[in-house]
């Protein structure tokens, strides 16, 4: 028997189509088909609207709005991946807002006083836990009693908003504290122009660091690397969106009253003509930025978020291979609901209210969310920058038709279908793609 | 071709060693039926064992409770002649007992390294997944295997038969098993890769590796394995050097029960 030379680490030159080379500098082509549908989807409005749609104002707005969902749809694309569904994210939301604002109103006051530094941090923290809790308990009934999470969270929809509205017999509790506000963007909520562009270049700086990373721990190990252009482009496509929606948010400007108020603040004068103070980012997409980047690293680039995807794609495997696959089970939702508790956070700070009936209907957007951006139900299959954009064509959706004076009904209809449609054309795409 | 490094086991103590794996008087009960009833088994090192019996036999069964998927109602296993408790694949595979399902046991839709790596990933020191040195390693397995192999990259669902099953025995060797178990190998094979993995059997007991070879072809088992363990409705029919007894001999074992001369009578075996 002869020692065969382990596999070259480069192919022989094969005539390949388009779609390989695309694997090969593993570009998703998903994600492109993605990015195009929102460019069309935006475009299409804004020529609707006369330009208002791509206005900076609408697209700040627009981010904001997006936010809550986006960070839920982050949990609810591994819960999907590994076969599951959560129908509570919503009732949760409801009930954690509920809490945190009884906590933030009436509680914490009655130590501290009203406007304590740490009140924020403490109602943030305590919607995380309460979250993360909840959603442990209802994990635990999923994995460890098999009771099937369609039932368990269909329950949890159910028993969370009813929670909801016990927390204070249905009253809603509000004002909430002046540092917690700034989650849920506003003025307050906007961190102004340097600091944006500070967290722009930043990212610009990690998207590059990353790239340059990974590709010399291919280079060392010999592997096939993606063409120099490619991954040049692609950084620099990262890095233009970065800086585009940094220069956005800060042309987006500061109504002449408040601006002038921060001025007078900082001891200068205000000019006659006025002046053009930039909003800058808001705290609710760099919250939901955050969450995404340290999600995809938890789905990617760790043991956890493998072993959720090689439970989503075949449950019995991952056992057999030695992974507690119920501990999995449970932390995924834990997870989830620790990230029901920002969004809570995100929109009650938003209303400056809570409310019982906060995150109606949640579920069905952060499902739909997760599913446009090419989570499967199925199992196995989902990116989290996929559900992020998923959410924000939702979102963009609906803004849309506000913006051009669709009657609601007919929104609620037009958003149905279009989720029909993107499961259908992605499952056509998938079946030509195998 | 050549597989797995060798691994230095059972050629020490020629002669006085002790059995690679003993399952004594195992039982397990699936709600009031007995699947496996006081069966015992044992495999030397360098040694195939073959498993033989009809479907619902319980030989399937038995090898899930050695490789830790279920746990016996009763019974002792020893490794090496110590008592081993396997409650957990983990536990089977830090005794060296790796498993080819029948099924595979792949997640299809992730890639080769990360199907054999799986439970067992190999880290950065950052604690993050090693992935190119996963991909390095997976590289250099699978070329002794399946030196044509290429698609590293793709999730195991795109991969044919014959490439899902070497990722899947890759994943047994990779981590140097002291005993292998395969449950129907061949069974999604082609001849030519059902002749590849018979050279592969070949050369792993070369390397010391005891091997339970678990199918219901009777040929395959003949060529293959040294003794035959015949099971039937849970219970030890009898156990036989493959040399000593032929193929209708076995054939009767399997079908009514009836230990030949040449077999040690089990438990299971039709008495009178």
């Amino acid at each position: 028997m002869t020692e065969v030379t382990p596999a070259p680490a480069s192919p022989a030159q094969e005539r390949r189509s388009l779609s390989d080379h695309l694997r090969e500098i593993e570009f998703d082509p998903r994600m492109i088909g993605m990015v195009a549908a929102l460019a069309v989807i935006w475009l299409g409005f804004n020529w609707l609207s006369n330009g208002a749609f791509l206005s900076s104002r609408n697209l700040w707005n627009l981010l904001v709005q997006t936010a809550s969902i986006a960070v839920m749809a982050c949990g609810m694309v591994l819960v999907i991946v590994t076969r599951n569904i959560d129908l509570s994210v919503g009732s949760m939301l409801g009930f954690v807002g509920m809490v945190v604002g009884v906590v933030q109103v009436q509680l914490l006051p009655g130590i501290w006083g009203f406007e304590h530094p740490a009140t924020w941090l403490v109602s943030l923290m305590l919607a995380i836990g309460l979250g993360g809790v909840v959603g442990l308990m209802q994990g635990a009934l999923i994995a460890y009693l098999a009771i099937p999470s369609f039932i368990v969270t269909l329950g949890g929809l159910l028993v969370w908003r009813g929670a909801a509205w016990w927390v204070t017999q249905g009253q809603t509790v509000a004002p909430m504290d002046s540092r917690f506000r700034p989650l849920g963007g506003g003025v307050d909520g906007a961190i102004g122009s340097m600091a944006s562009w500070a967290i722009g270049l930043g990212l610009c700086l990690a998207i590059c660091a990353a790239a340059a990373l990974i590709r010399r721990r291919r280079k060392r190990f010999g592997f096939v690397l993606r063409p120099l252009w490619a991954e040049i482009l692609i950084a620099a496509l990262g890095c233009s969106a970065v800086i585009a929606t940094v220069m956005m948010a800060n042309s987006y400007a500061l109504p002449a009253g408040i601006a002038r108020r921060l001025v007078e603040a900082k001891g200068g004068t205000w000019p006659e003509g006025g002046l053009v103070i930039g909003h800058g980012l808001a705290v609710p997409v760099l919250v939901a930025i955050a969450v995404g980047i340290a999600m995809t690293f938890l789905a990617n680039r760790v043991r956890f978020g493998r072993y959720v995807f090689a439970i989503g794609g075949n449950p019995e495997a991952a056992q057999l291979s030695g992974v507690n696959t119920r501990k999995v089970l449970m932390l995924v939702f834990g997870l989830m609901g620790a990230l029901v508790g920002i969004s809570a956070c995100i929109s009650t700070a938003r209303l400056n209210a809570a409310t019982n009936s906060a995150g109606t209907l949640d579920e069905l957007y952060v499902i739909a969310a997760a599913v446009i951006g090419g989570t499967s139900l199925a199992g196995g299959v989902g990116t989290i920058a996929g559900a992020m954009l998923g959410a924000l064509v939702m979102q963009s959706l609906q803004s849309g038709m506000v913006l051009i004076g669709v009657d609601a009904p007919l929104q609620n209809i037009v958003v149905g279908i279009v989720l029909v449609v993107a499961v259908w054309l992605d499952g056509v795409y998938r079946k030509r793609l195998s | 071709m050549s597989i797995a490094e060798p691994a230095s086991i059972g050629d020490a103590h020629a002669g006085e060693e002790a059995p690679l794996i003993e399952m004594r008087d195992i039982s397990i009960a699936f709600g009031g039926i007995k699947a496996v009833d006081g069966a015992s088994v044992d495999l030397m090192p360098g040694e195939v064992v073959g498993l033989l019996g009809h479907n619902g036999a319980g030989k399937s069964t038995l090898i899930k409770i050695l490789s830790g998927a279920y746990r016996a109602d009763s019974g002792t296993i020893l490794v090496n002649g110590e008592e081993a408790s396997i409650s957990s694949p983990r536990d089977a595979k830090r005794h060296g007992i790796e498993t080819i399902y029948q099924t595979l046991a792949l997640a299809d839709n992730v890639d080769a390294a990360a199907n054999i790596f799986l439970g067992r990933e190999l880290l950065t020191g950052w604690g993050t997944l090693d992935d190119a040195g996963m991909e390095s390693e997976t590289r250099k397995v699978m070329g002794r295997l399946n030196p044509h192999f290429r698609r590293f990259k793709e999730p195991v669902k795109a991969l044919s038969g014959g490439q899902r099953q070497s990722v899947a025995i890759a994943r047994a060797i990779y981590f140097n098993a002291r005993v292998l178990i395969m449950d129907e190998p061949t069974a999604a094979l082609g001849p030519a890769e059902t002749r590849q993995v018979a050279e592969l059997i070949m050369q792993l007991k070369k390397q010391g590796i005891g091997i339970f070879l678990i199918s219901h072809d009777l040929h395959d088992v003949f060529d293959l394995a040294d003794r035959i363990t015949v099971m039937k409705n849970g219970k030890v029919v009898g156990t036989a050097r493959t040399a000593d007894v032929t193929q209708d001999e076995v054939l009767g074992m399997i079908i009514s029960g009836k230990c030949p001369p040449a077999a040690a009578a089990g438990p299971g075996a039709l008495r009178g």
